[in-house]
């Protein structure tokens, strides 16, 4: 432990503590534009570039002041250093540095999709910015649209977030700084668009920009526009992730429970019809658990064709990694649809028939905490005829924005319940919002059916945690099954590499894209690096299960409904038809051409 | 799936290139210079393989690429000419030089003429400072360059 004072403050650190850290510890705030930590998810960008964190060393490892300001968030302490935050020189040198960035920054904080939490408008509004001294050029570059993600590279303050994310946490690779001085931005390769690039559209550059550079695609149009339609039956259906996060947008601590809330809110916009995406969360249990079951089976019985591990295919952003990144695995991952577009293809064929709906005339929309969801919902594999099978996709973000525009209050609101019958839900459905959730509930189901005896216990808690990578021997009753984990792209990388090179093998492995899973999604309220709330949400999400009277999908009754009156069984020929997909070889081949 | 496409000789070329430095990722800067001075430049093709090859995100080829002036993505011309812009060659007349050479060409600096026999481009400093204004055509040096001897270079080569 060494010795340090900031702001006449002594306190203890561990050597090789940064100033940045130091300070928190000691409760003192050091304002940072660049610098970024997601606390127990690996990751810390401090490319040391924005200097906003300038602090003045009054008493350096020599004894003597040093001469420049520090950036604290890359300044280690040492032992009797002396350090003040907010000295006048300190304040001075920081607001020089804002205007600065100001100076290249366009100003329309009105209509800006970030305005309210933009870091960098909290800092001018912070440092009482109130005019910019420093004229001059300011950088223009191309917008670019994804169906996912908006890049409006005039608002990039070369913070580099994204690319940290990108690159290391995600390993997705779509993002690199290009160019030098002045023209140097963020891009995929050759400028191109997002959507020709190996971009996975997960969003987590979204949710870690401190500005409006990376923004989501806002459908809320829209889908105002189809509620005004009298011609068209507008219903949605709300992620498992949604409801334990949305209340933040209402200022409700994290972590708190608006499932019934959110319900009343969404009749109260105008859908005809309020469902839960969770009650397809247990028809996806049904359709991969019984296709697990299958390959296991088959397996034991010693046919070598079969590929295993299983791997979930719940998530988009997951779908999209593997496309492009394991093509010679596409007949590993399940072949089960993602819980929102069984729900899509539900809603539209079974529902829309029994209620006399005709297709083109019912709207259907989802609520997701996902910004790939947007992405998924346009895939063409999911279009009947030219109509899709979910027609818009809103982030927690977005319907939060809705609701506020609609003069409504979450905190006003009563607890209703969704409607019948694509409303009702188990426990295993809710989990589906946490890593390990799917897993979880596919596994509360398979040990039920693969022993034909009911569970020991429901909580399987050998699958939850934070870890990255997580695997667990579960027995099914003489059986050992061998399960692994993955969330955040970089570990699904590590996981299925280990599996590619046949260093390890599961029977099962659930992968979720984003840090902490669709809680931690990019279309979640923004955490501003505050892994707390990651880990809130997630406890709240198994607060839930344990609140629900059901918690295994093959015991929902109307689970059970539907496949009595419409699908016959798992994986038969209409579940075949409308619950499964293919998926795609989207990696880079090289042709030899003359 | 996307498709590279690129011919079996540039294919092989480039792959023997990225295996004789291991193909190791920290060495991509090696690696773009080598094949750079094969082919004079490095379109996107040839980074998507390259960075195929060392197994690192092609983005951050681009990223490199970008970011150093030695680096290009323009086609070079039969005839590659370089202007020296170095203190010296410029304060004695580089400049008058050069866009001399524009108006002859009807090209910019970082382009190549329709009929890809002369591309431009400017560079700081030769090492060759007695001999200033100087340009070099390919690998020739051409001395105490003036607006009116251009017509004359240019000729050599046509």
């Amino acid at each position: 432990m060494i010795n340090v004072t900031i702001d006449n403050k002594q306190i203890q650190v561990p050597e090789g503590t940064t100033i940045l850290k130091a300070a928190r510890m000691a409760g003192i705030h050091i304002p940072t534009l660049c610098y970024f930590e997601l606390a127990g998810m690996k990751f810390e960008n401090k490319p040391g570039g924005c200097r906003v964190c300038v602090v003045e060393v009054t008493k350096d490892f020599n004894g003597r002041p040093r001469r420049n300001l520090a950036p604290a968030c890359a300044t280690d302490c040492v032992e009797g250093m002396e350090v003040l935050t907010h000295s006048a020189r300190v304040i001075n040198a920081r607001r020089t540095v804002v205007e600065l960035i100001l100076s290249d920054h366009p100003t329309d904080c009105l209509t800006c999709a970030k305005s309210g939490n933009c870091e960098l408008q909290s800092l001018a509004q912070y440092l009482g910015i109130r005019d910019i001294p420093f004229k001059g050029e300011q950088s223009h570059y191309r917008q670019d649209m994804s169906p996912s993600i908006v890049r409006d590279m005039d608002k990039c303050i070369m913070c580099r977030r994204c690319e940290n994310m990108c690159n290391n946490v995600q390993t997705v690779g779509a993002l690199s700084a290009i160019n030098r001085g002045f023209s140097a931005v963020v891009a995929p390769a050759f400028e191109q668009d997002l959507v020709d690039s190996p971009c996975v559209m997960c969003g987590q550059c979204v949710q870690v920009c401190p500005v409006g550079a990376l923004t989501e695609v806002d459908d809320t149009r829209n889908v105002m526009a189809a509620i005004n339609n009298p011609k068209k039956t507008v219903i949605v259906n709300t992620a498992p992730a949604t409801r334990v996060a949305l209340g933040e947008e209402f200022g409700m601590p994290a972590g708190t429970i608006v499932t019934g809330q959110m319900a009343a809110a969404l009749r109260r916009l105008g859908f005809d019809y309020v469902f839960d995406t969770d009650f397809t969360a247990d028809l996806t249990i049904m359709e991969e658990g019984t296709e697990l079951l299958g390959r296991i089976k088959k397996f034991m019985a010693g046919d070598k064709s079969v590929r295993l591990p299983i791997l979930t295919s719940c998530c988009p952003g997951w779908v999209n990694f593997f496309e492009h990144n394991f093509p010679d695995m596409l007949d590993v991952p399940s072949t089960a649809k993602s819980p929102m577009q069984m729900f899509g293809a539900v809603a539209k064929n079974y529902w829309a028939d029994k209620m006399g709906i005709k297709r083109e005339d019912l709207v259907v929309v989802s609520i997701m905490p996902c910004l790939a969801k947007k992405y998924e919902s346009k895939r063409k594999e999911f279009y009947k005829d030219g109509n899709p099978d979910i027609d818009y996709v809103l982030t927690t973000r977005e319907l939060a924005r809705l609701i506020k525009q609609f003069n409504l209050d979450l905190k006003d609101m009563p607890c209703e319940d969704y409607d019948d019958p694509l409303g009702e839900s188990t426990g295993a459905a809710v989990i589906f919002g946490a890593t390990g959730g799917v897993i979880e509930a596919a596994t509360r189901t398979a040990y039920e059916v693969f022993t034909g005896k009911p569970l020991p216990k429901i909580d399987f808690t050998e699958l939850r945690g934070m870890e990255g990578i997580r695997d667990a021997w579960v027995d099914f009753d003489g059986t050992p099954i061998h399960i692994g984990i993955a969330h955040g792209l970089s570990n699904a990388r590590t996981l299925l590499q280990r599996v590619r090179e046949g260093k390890e093998q599961f029977h099962a492995i659930e992968v979720m894209a984003c840090p902490g899973g669709c809680v931690g999604g990019a279309g979640q309220p923004y955490h501003h690096g505050n892994s707390e709330i990651i880990k809130k949400r997630t406890e709240a999400i198994y607060r839930e299960d344990l609140g629900k009277p059901i918690r295994k999908s093959h015991e929902n009754p109307s689970i059970k409904k539907i496949y009595e009156e419409y699908f016959g069984e798992p994986c038969g020929h209409k579940s075949h038809e409308l619950l499964h997909t293919h998926y795609f070889d989207k990696s880079e081949h090289v042709e030899i051409s003359e | 799936m996307a498709v590279i496409k690129l011919s079996e000789a540039k294919v092989n070329f480039i792959k023997e290139v990225c295996k004789s430095y291991g193909n190791k990722p920290g060495e991509v800067i090696n690696v773009l210079h080598k094949v750079q001075g094969e082919y004079g430049y490095l379109p996107a093709e040839v980074q998507e393989l390259v960075a195929k090859e060392l197994g690192i995100p092609v983005s951050r080829v681009y990223g490199i690429v970008s970011f150093y002036s030695f680096f290009t993505m323009t086609p070079k011309g039969e005839h590659p000419i370089s202007v020296c812009l170095g203190t010296a060659c410029y304060v004695r007349g580089a400049e008058k030089v050069l866009d001399e050479l524009k108006r002859q060409l009807g090209i910019n600096v970082g382009e190549v003429t329709p009929d890809g026999k002369f591309s431009l481009t400017c560079l700081r400093c030769v090492g060759a400072c007695g001999l200033a204004p100087v340009i070099e055509v390919g690998d020739k040096v051409y001395g105490r360059m003036t607006p009116d001897r251009v017509k004359d270079v240019l000729a050599e080569y046509k």
